[in-house]
């Protein structure tokens, strides 16, 4: 069976490498950006930026609480500093180095975090984090993104550089479809209608975006149109966009990598429950920890896939 | 700023002590003991060693910086800042008072002039000060980087992850101070959490180490801090053990981590101005 998908690739590749490609085209037309990286350059895609530009360039080694003071500390002599590491080194290891330094003090420092979520795959859940957007999204100051593919990524990378302000920028390992254009411009905060629907509204983030555009053509062969939209910003959270949509289509779904508790669900139940209380399924990690596995096994195991996406918007739309 | 005689920075260090007092004696919260402890450190640094700017720019190109690591200090930090022109000194009344930009630990949205990141959590003003100074060897800046750490401070991993940095890079426009009172907020730090030989740890590092064993003697303090000065640009970052008495100035509190944390009454106030001359007029 082959699906009538909106949205096709011709290639799949991973999103960290969208960062690293983004961060050098980045230094490149600013002089201002610096990155910073705790020993895993290569991981990070940040090597090229490096070979570029090495006195610009700062491996810290293996101490990422050391890294977000410096990137504070060159955030306020004028520098653009990009600090890269994993997720979960870039998040839970330093919540307090980012909530005092760089958060409270608002210091421009990029957090580049890859290797995000479970298709981090066999590395296991000591690096599978799935609790960053939540801890990201409640510092006040700070932007968190979470772009869907390589091009989206890359331009994210761009736009964060040009935008004043403490950013958490998530990304992530596996090779994955590049569904999205090359030329898109990537505006922070402005959620992303990528199909128009009726019946139910599929809110959608990171690599999940995918997933939905995969469930949209399997609900479209049974005759439902969803809507699916792409919230590569978690925070500022485009509720004009999410309240619009849902008011067309009466209930929701939020799929994303990352718990249910404190994730994208969370953030769209708090404006629906306030404006236009509608039914909400939520497709993510459900209190749980991940585990070994390739990405696909993983996605299948723990829900968050495009058939998960799928009886989910069926359940929602019962509920209306 | 013109250079001040010894006996006039004396006095401004009589001065900042009746602050700190009265700052932590109006709210009966603070943190008394270790900024009477680093009086004359900040008085040498603010009034004698840094060159540096009151209209205050937040890069602070071409300036020579201070970061304040172990923020509790704030009181202290707040007196010299108002008393070298940053702010006024009438200020100092609404310290840790509700609206106030003289918050309970430096920080920076409420925009206090002389204060560039927000302390307090203790271990990350090394690393700050070692990426502004990162900053300023890009951009060929030749001004030094002061920072503060408490000795207790210390015991936070961080500190060393950035002690080891900064040798790594050679960052020898930082000069790093640690208020070396051997007390914390529980007891002695030796009581505590040892700190044995701090020399040799930080010399390990790959730091250059200098000792002014007679830290609350303005004299000893500046002399250590010209020769920390002396030091820079040789390749190595610059450590100064400054040997303190936590509650110097006052006699009842002097050497004892019992005035760490907690304020005076009113009638321990009295006493305590009692042996500190009012200089420049309280605020």
């Amino acid at each position: 069976m082959s699906l009538d998908l909106k949205y096709t690739y011709t290639e799949k590749k991973d999103t960290r490498s969208g960062f690293g490609d983004g961060f050098l085209e980045a230094g490149r037309r600013n002089p201002k950006v610096v990155g910073l990286c705790a020993d895993l350059i290569g991981s990070l895609k940040m090597g090229d930026f490096q070979k570029e530009f090495p006195d610009r360039f700062f491996q810290t080694g293996i101490a990422e609480a050391n890294m977000i003071g410096l990137a504070a500390g060159m955030a306020l002599g004028g520098k653009i500093p990009f600090a890269g590491t994993f997720a979960n080194f870039a998040t839970g290891r330093v919540y307090d180095q980012i909530r005092q330094s760089v958060a409270y003090s608002d210091k421009n420092v990029k957090i580049c975090a890859s290797h995000a979520g479970l298709t981090l795959g066999e590395d296991g859940a000591t690096h599978q984090i799935l609790e960053d957007l939540g801890m990201m999204k409640m510092l006040p100051h700070m932007t968190v993104i979470n772009p869907c593919d390589y091009n989206q990524t890359k331009a994210a990378t761009l736009a964060i550089a040009e935008f004043e302000g403490p950013v958490y920028l998530r990304f992530g390992r596996p090779s994955w479809p590049v569904f999205t254009p090359a030329d898109q411009k990537f505006e922070i905060g402005k959620a992303w209608k990528m199909i128009d629907g009726r019946d139910v509204t599929i809110f959608a983030t990171g690599h999940l975006v995918w997933e939905a555009v995969v469930a949209e053509a399997i609900l479209r062969e049974e005759g439902i149109r969803a809507e699916v939209i792409n919230i590569h910003t978690i925070k500022p959270l485009d509720t004009e966009a999410i309240l619009e949509s849902v008011k067309k289509t009466g209930c929701a779904v939020s799929a994303e990598e990352h718990q249910l508790n404190g994730g994208l669900g969370d953030s769209i139940a708090q404006t629906l429950i306030r404006h236009n209380p509608a039914p909400l399924e939520y497709v993510g990690v459900n209190d749980s920890f991940g585990e070994s596995g390739t990405p696909t096994q993983l996605l299948e195991k723990y829900g968050l896939n495009a058939e998960n996406i799928v009886k989910a918007a069926k359940r929602a739309m019962a509920r209306k | 700023m013109k250079k001040q005689s010894l006996p006039e920075l004396q006095k401004i260090c009589s001065q900042l002590r009746r602050d700190v007092l009265r700052m932590v004696h109006a709210v009966q919260s603070g943190h008394p003991g270790a900024p009477l402890g680093c009086a004359e450190y900040f008085v040498a640094l603010y009034f004698d060693q840094l060159h540096h700017n009151p209209d205050f720019q937040m890069n602070g190109k071409g300036e020579d910086l201070f970061f304040l690591s172990n923020g509790h200090l704030s009181a202290g930090w707040y007196s010299v800042l108002a008393r070298s022109g940053y702010f006024p000194v009438e200020e100092l009344k609404t310290f840790r008072k509700l609206n106030s930009r003289l918050q309970g630990h430096p920080a920076t949205h409420e925009h206090l002039p002389g204060i560039r990141i927000a302390s307090g959590s203790l271990g990350q003003g090394l690393s700050v000060a070692l990426g502004v100074a990162q900053t300023k060897k890009l951009e060929k800046d030749s001004s030094v980087v002061h920072v503060l750490m408490g000795d207790g401070e210390l015991q936070e991993g961080q500190v060393w992850e950035a002690a080891m940095y900064a040798a790594h890079y050679g960052m020898d426009n930082v000069i790093a101070t640690v208020d070396y009172n051997g007390q914390q907020i529980d007891g002695p730090t030796e009581k505590i959490m040892d700190l044995k030989n701090l020399k040799a740890k930080w010399e390990a590092f790959g730091w250059e180490v200098i000792e002014t064993k007679e830290g609350n003697d303005l004299a000893s303090v500046i002399a250590g801090l010209e020769k920390a000065k002396s030091l820079t640009g040789k390749g190595k970052p610059i450590l100064n053990l400054l040997y303190t008495e936590m509650g110097y100035g006052v006699d009842f509190m002097v050497g004892t981590h019992k005035w760490h944390g907690s304020p005076p009454n009113d009638e321990q106030l009295a006493l305590a101005l009692g042996q500190l001359e009012e200089t420049l007029g309280d605020y």
